[in-house]
């Protein structure tokens, strides 16, 4: 340890050394070379201090987000109310491995972060480039899932998406109904397409047109609102994007949402998005596995 | 307050708001002008953001002027705005985070922002701190009056709102009011600045630049009648 002594004297020659440096010519070799450092460590100091101090808050902010986005897409924010309190009586959290469509219980679904997840090597694969519709790359082995109870069963269930669009990965939550077919909501939390063409994903009157939305094509009886029970019965995913309005006399139409105005690339970014995550290759094991504890849940 | 003040620092703190404001005058800033002026809300964080930023780097920057070695000069503002904008990006994030969001990369945009750059260049190279911090808010408050008017144009006309409440009834929520999309474009900001520029210069003609050259009526050489 340092008493007063020592770090007086070790100030007095950093005070000599200082003057020293400060009595330079400003154009000297060694000059621009202390004030750089100096100011490279005063600076440095600085950012680190109110990174490290900030952090807990940002944390904080960014799961009350989150819970606020889940809640949102399940219908059930209410402004005003206590978000936590709200997420931690209606919403069950639920790892779910992609492969199988299993429940994964070992893993603590409340800290499970999925985001972080897809970027680590030990818990993640990589797509085949040919089935990379969605082009994001890696995704993480096990997704995180939320379901929303009621009356002692399910609602609806909440499940991660994410895909490229113009100008970045959007992130959001599709919202379904128990059946695992008729889609309930969708948002996106974190996206930067252009404001006012792409960035139009968030607005509410675009995501009203989701609700009721069929994700598979039903060939014939038995429909999957009656329960299908195998995963070879469900179809590959239906629902696009197309462009301009969708006219809901038309057969099919409860397969198409209305593109976005001036963001094709946007659009096809979401289709494809919904049909990678839809597919086999993302929540189609999870949901014919949901459907048939459904069915057997009521019979 | 007044007394405090001297004539130097009034002059700095009131200059750029009409007479020599950095947009309209000096034409710097126009790009993040345009991105964040869609809305009232993310504009006023904004322009608090650039006028804070602008004034503590000018500080920082005029208290070491003298120590600066002029080889390096340019890196040395940068790494302290660069601190500075990181810092202030950060607390966004702490206590206002849904701004920070819609803001996104134009917080740390403030960077390249050529009016910080150019007070802590073109002044507090020259002045001691204290000026030099209320040139800084001067010229942020420049800065932020024109994005006010040009959000509070954007937004109303835009979505029919300003700050968030709803002002004009939208035709889609049963209203009147068919929003004007271009609005909520970057290049209506462009028009928007334009026409404020136009009536600065109208009001104050001396800040009209001088036409560089004219083109003359020249003798075209038919027998030099003229």
């Amino acid at each position: 340890m340092l008493n007063n002594e020592t770090l007086n004297q070790n100030y007095e020659k950093f005070k000599v050394y200082r003057d020293k440096i400060l009595a330079l010519g400003n154009d000297s070799l060694e000059k621009t070379i202390a004030i750089a450092l100096s100011l490279c460590l005063v600076c440095a100091v600085f950012v680190a201090f109110a990174a490290v101090a900030l952090k807990p808050l940002q944390i904080n902010n960014k799961e009350l987000d989150m819970k606020k986005n889940i809640l949102d897409v399940a219908g059930l924010l209410e402004p005003g109310s206590d978000i936590d309190a709200a997420f931690a009586e209606k919403i069950e959290p639920k790892i779910v491995d992609l492969e199988s469509g299993e429940y994964i219980d070992s893993i603590n679904a409340a800290e499970y972060d999925q985001r972080k997840a897809a970027k680590d090597p030990a818990q993640s694969v990589a797509i085949p480039k040919d089935k990379d519709i969605a082009h994001i790359r890696i995704k993480a082995k096990y997704a995180k899932v939320f379901l929303v109870k009621e009356k002692g069963g399910i609602k609806s269930i909440i499940l991660p998406i994410n895909g490229y669009g113009l100008w970045s990965t959007l992130y959001g939550f599709l919202s379904l109904d128990p059946d695992g077919q008729t889609v309930q909501s969708i948002n996106f939390y974190d996206q930067a397409e252009t404001p006012g063409l792409g960035g139009e994903v968030v607005n509410p009157n675009w995501r009203a047109l989701w609700k009721g939305k069929k994700v598979y094509a039903e060939t014939d009886q038995p429909s999957l609102e009656k329960g299908l029970i195998t995963e070879a019965d469900v179809g590959e995913p239906a629902l696009t994007l197309i462009k301009g309005v969708v006219d809901n006399s038309k057969p099919g139409s409860q397969y198409q949402v209305d593109g976005l105005a001036g963001a094709t690339l946007t659009s096809t970014g979401v289709s494809n998005l919904i049909r990678y995550w839809m597919s086999k290759e993302g929540f189609a094991p999870y949901l014919s596995k949901v459907r048939t504890t459904v069915k057997r849940g009521v019979s | 307050m007044s007394a405090v003040l001297n004539d130097e620092t009034k002059k700095v703190l009131v200059e750029p708001l009409v007479n020599n404001n950095p947009i309209t005058l000096q034409v710097l800033g126009i790009c993040s002008a345009l991105a964040v002026t869609s809305q009232m809300s993310t504009s006023l964080i904004m322009a608090l953001a650039l006028t804070l930023v602008t004034a503590f780097s000018s500080a920082a920057i005029s208290a070491i002027r003298n120590h600066i070695p002029s080889s390096i000069r340019i890196i040395v503002q940068m790494t302290i705005i660069a601190s500075l904008v990181i810092v202030v990006d950060q607390i966004l994030k702490a206590f206002a985070y849904d701004v920070s969001k819609q803001l996104s990369v134009f917080v740390g945009l403030i960077i390249t922002n050529c009016i910080v750059m150019g007070r802590a260049e073109g002044y507090a190279m020259k002045n001691p701190p204290l000026e030099s911090f209320m040139d800084g808010i001067g010229n942020g408050l420049g800065y932020s009056l024109i994005l006010v008017i040009v959000s509070f144009f954007r937004e109303l006309f835009g979505s029919g709102k300003l700050l968030g409440n709803e002002v004009f009834q939208l035709t889609k929520d049963g209203g009147w009011y068919d929003p004007n999309g271009l609005m909520l474009l970057p290049p209506s900001a462009f028009f928007i600045i334009g026409l404020i520029i136009w009536a600065v210069r109208q009001w104050k003609p001396e800040q009209s630049e001088k036409v560089e050259y004219k083109i003359m009526a020249i003798a075209h050489g038919e027998g030099g009648h003229h």
